[in-house]
């Protein structure tokens, strides 16, 4: 299927950009005109995702990081948040809730809360070349 | 300033004003942290009234601040927390070492 409307756009991994990227994400969706309940899920996905890219993918250096959102006749969104980054090598295991290489302030929640408020979530790595997170989410119409 | 602190009686309350996410936790952390290692107050109180959105990095903050306090045996109390980051907090599983105070209306 094709989408109707899609839109591109990369930042830098600087951790400014977490705020911007959210809040382009969330502008290009208000076209579904969603509920500000399910736009706040997948802007919180969105923003998890992206700090994910940054934080773990480009740990040791500035890199930077892919974001397509795709809309589909019906209501389905789909954002994919793609670093060049060092990769996941177990990604079953940094899927697990709680599970961290963060350090202390990191509650290893990203993946379970993406989970929680999407309707899927795929995660594609290879060691040393990347990561790629896509978000599905279906928006039903309002009223 | 997106953190204002005040102490009163062993209380420290946090306001804690705009989105958190990994970027800006870490500066309201270290405004944070340096008033409670001066006061060590045996209660935190972090005031979510003004925060508008949270990702899990608010709930990396929280923790870190319930460990904080737990050097000098205080706790935490969390307050203002909207639906959104109500849902957020209830995901986390963070009620069991934070206490919830429920916004009155």
């Amino acid at each position: 299927m094709r989408p109707v409307n899609q839109v591109q756009f990369h930042f830098p991994s600087n951790s400014v950009n977490e705020g911007f990227a959210r809040a382009a994400v969330s502008a290009f969706l208000a076209q579904l005109d969603p509920t500000v309940a399910d736009l706040t899920d997948l802007k919180t996905a969105v923003s998890e995702a992206v700090t994910n890219a940054i934080v773990h993918g480009y740990r040791d250096r500035m890199g930077e990081v892919y974001i397509t959102v795709k809309l589909f006749a019906g209501g389905k969104a789909v954002v994919r948040v793609r670093d060049k980054g060092c990769g996941i090598p177990d990604v079953k295991q940094a899927m697990e809730p709680l599970f961290t290489t963060g350090g202390e302030e990191r509650a290893g929640l990203g993946f379970a809360v993406m989970e929680s408020f999407c309707d899927s979530v795929r995660v594609t790595s290879t060691p040393g070349k990347g990561t790629s997170v896509t978000l599905t989410k279906r928006f039903a119409p309002k009223g | 300033m997106n953190v204002q602190l005040s102490y009163k009686e062993g209380v420290l309350t946090a306001f804690l004003a705009g989105e958190i996410d990994h970027h800006s936790a870490r500066e309201m952390r270290e405004q944070i942290d340096e008033a409670a290692q001066k006061h060590k107050p045996y209660c935190l109180r972090l005031d979510f009234s003004q925060v508008p959105f949270m990702d899990s990095s608010g709930i990396g903050l929280i923790l870190g601040r319930v460990r904080l306090c737990g050097f000098w045996k205080g706790h935490v109390v969390l307050c203002g927390l909207s639906p959104q980051l109500g849902r957020m907090v209830e995901l986390s599983g963070i009620a069991s070492v934070a206490a919830i105070e429920r916004r009155v209306s």
